[in-house]
């Protein structure tokens, strides 16, 4: 069932030494600003400090041999029971190795982290994405604006504890011959159903553990 | 006699607008006729795809993804399903690989019959849509031969293809295919070396390849300028890497060499239509595996066991090992991607959607400036916008 496949590696024809090559490459590049580099299922991970960032992607872009002069993706990811609550990533690609990368950064709510607009132009909108979202200050950023949320949106609405149905509606009010925000009323209570097994009866048989062999062996 | 100074006229275009490809809001700062500031206000088709998916199982958040860019569905269902196939590790098998293949080069043909019609009606062609829009009907008809569904199909699966294909769709699919390059010679004899449409589209949006890097750029778009850069080759999932095809590539990166790309690569997804076609084997649809794939209703009315996987495939769903991927494919538009944060449960943690067309809007204030107003309706038609996937 779990097989090594090639689909388990992000890129065609790249094999895991040549990413592991890599990750010692961008390793020694950074010098000494990686908190940890390694390869975890056939992709690159570095984990470095927010404040160190921009220095790390100019070094990455710069770099001869890494060449990571793309940025993908920027986003984040919210762990609310973390102390520093926030996992800043970037997706990183390098046409020329054909190799992806992801530089994750923790950070902590309220603490901002460098803007690297002036490394790559897609952070401009990407970086306003992530503050809309989760409210991750970017320092230096030109134009800081809200992005998708509508104007006026308060709140920042992937963060986990910002509940699903949000905490205002829109209507047209047709006295006021305006749009109007109210506060949210549902009709019927919010069902969030949870249909996680208390026995965890399918989880040992996915992630193909020794559970099954003893089964074998009873049987 | 004093200097007079004048301020530039701030101009706001959508979000009502036939040429705005959807609810775009574009604040124009002018100076006369040329635009010095281009401010695209998105989020009004803003939906919150990622939040929503937080809270739902693994195979209830793939029909979220048709509704991303509802002119090429299934190709964002690919993005999915690889995706939490690699969390899974499961292998897909060859049919339902090609059948994949399949349907991802119909939905490139889709959007891209799409986009160049609308393209050249925001610029004066009006013909070309009419005609179009029929070919896409063919389309869509199978699409909804496959699944049942014209647009929003949920076909794609993790594990696989949710059925297989009746029995002589392939033979109508290939008589379809026989005919369409003809289709695709009338639609240039209307456009390529129509004078107007020159005149509208060359030079225009001229991107760079550096700015093309810079901004996040990927597919036709990129592949206009000149990079010689396709996920199906570079980095082939599924069946592609069994494909023999060609990438287009422009020269000019201007608007009129991303119109020419999209032209060739509607030509090759023709071939590897019909390669699909001709090598497709035989055999199972989807992936062997009863804690992850549902059993089908035959089964279920024989066996107790076939029963309670469906049930629990149903309600609790299946659980995904903890973990962080990205997976991307090539979307009609470009780069599309799905970062997975897993946390071992049966819904996920965090799913980040990377829109090609997101990065295409960005780079609208960098490509419009300096451009004549009329000019930034062309860019706009030329990047291949649709709102769905930009907000989300």
């Amino acid at each position: 069932m779990t097989e090594n496949h090639s689909s388990d590696l992000p890129l065609g024809g790249e094999t895991e030494t040549a990413l592991m090559a890599m990750a010692d490459h961008i390793a020694e590049v950074v010098d000494g600003m990686a908190v940890s580099c390694a390869v975890i299922r056939g992709e690159i991970e570095l984990r470095v400090n927010p404040a160190d960032i921009p220095q790390v992607l100019t070094l990455l872009r710069g770099d001869r041999q890494a060449a990571f002069n793309q940025l993908i993706d920027l986003t984040a990811v919210d762990y609310p029971e973390r102390e520093s609550r926030f996992d800043v990533v970037y997706m990183l690609l390098s046409m020329d190795n054909n190799m992806r990368m992801r530089l994750v950064a923790a950070v902590a709510a309220g603490q901002a982290v460098p803007t690297v607009t002036h490394l790559y132009m897609a952070a401009n909108w990407a970086e306003r994405e992530v503050w809309d979202m989760f409210g991750i200050f970017f320092a230096g950023h030109p134009d800081l604006r809200r992005l998708l949320t509508d104007y006026g949106f308060e709140g920042h609405p992937l963060r986990k504890d910002f509940p699903l149905t949000g905490h205002v509606e829109v209507r047209y009010d047709d006295n006021q011959r305006r749009v109007v925000n109210e506060p949210v009323h549902l009709v019927q209570e919010f069902r969030d159903f949870d249909f996680l097994s208390p026995w965890e009866g399918m989880q040992t048989q996915i992630a193909n553990t020794p559970a099954r062999d003893d089964a074998e062996q009873k049987g | 006699m004093a200097e007079m100074q004048i301020k530039p006229i701030t101009m706001n275009f959508g979000p009502q607008h036939p040429a705005a490809h959807g609810v775009l809001r574009l604040v124009l700062e002018m100076d006369g006729e040329v635009i010095e500031r281009a401010d695209p206000h998105i989020g009004l088709l803003h939906r919150g795809t990622e939040k929503l998916i937080e809270h739902k199982t693994y195979l209830q958040a793939l029909p979220y993804f048709d509704r991303l860019d509802y002119v090429s569905p299934m190709n964002q269902e690919h993005a999915w399903a690889l995706a939490v196939e690699k969390a899974l590790g499961i292998e897909v098998p060859r049919r339902a690989q090609y059948i994949r293949v399949l349907y991802c080069e119909i939905g490139r043909i889709l959007n891209h019959l799409l986009n160049l019609t609308t393209f050249a009606i925001d610029v004066g062609a009006m013909t070309p849509l009419l005609w179009g829009f029929e070919e896409r009907e063919h389309l869509m008809g199978f699409y909804e031969r496959a699944c049942g569904a014209r647009l929003h199909a949920a076909y794609f699966r993790p594990g696989g293809v949710h059925q297989d294909l009746p029995d002589d769709l392939l033979r109508d699919i290939k008589n379809w295919a026989q005919k369409f390059p003809d289709f695709i010679n009338d639609l240039e004899t209307l456009l390529t070396e129509n004078r107007i449409f020159k005149q509208r589209t060359v030079d225009i949006g001229v991107i760079s390849y550096d700015d093309a890097l810079s901004l996040g750029i990927t597919g036709p778009c990129l592949r206009g300028s000149g990079v010689a850069w396709d996920l199906r080759k570079t980095q082939p999932y599924d069946a592609y890497d069994e494909m023999d095809f060609d990438i287009p590539i422009g020269k000019t990166g201007d608007c009129y060499a991303r119109y020419l790309v999209r032209v060739e690569e509607m030509r090759q997804s023709l071939r590897i239509i019909e390669q699909a076609i001709d090598g497709m084997p035989a055999g199972p649809v989807m992936a062997q595996n009863n804690k992850i794939i549902p059993p089908s209703r035959g089964e279920m009315k024989q066996s107790m066991e076939a029963l309670i996987h469906h049930f629990k495939l149903y309600t609790e769903g299946f659980h995904v090992p903890e973990g962080e991927s990205y997976t991307a494919v090539e979307a009609p538009k470009g780069e599309f991607g799905v970062f997975l944060v897993s946390d071992g449960t049966n819904k996920p943690y965090r799913c980040k959607i990377r829109a090609p067309g997101f990065y295409f809007m960005a780079a609208v204030d960098h490509l419009s400036r300096g451009h004549m107003l009329a000019d930034s309706v062309a860019i706009i038609g030329s990047l291949d916008i649709v709102f769905g996937e930009i907000d989300r």
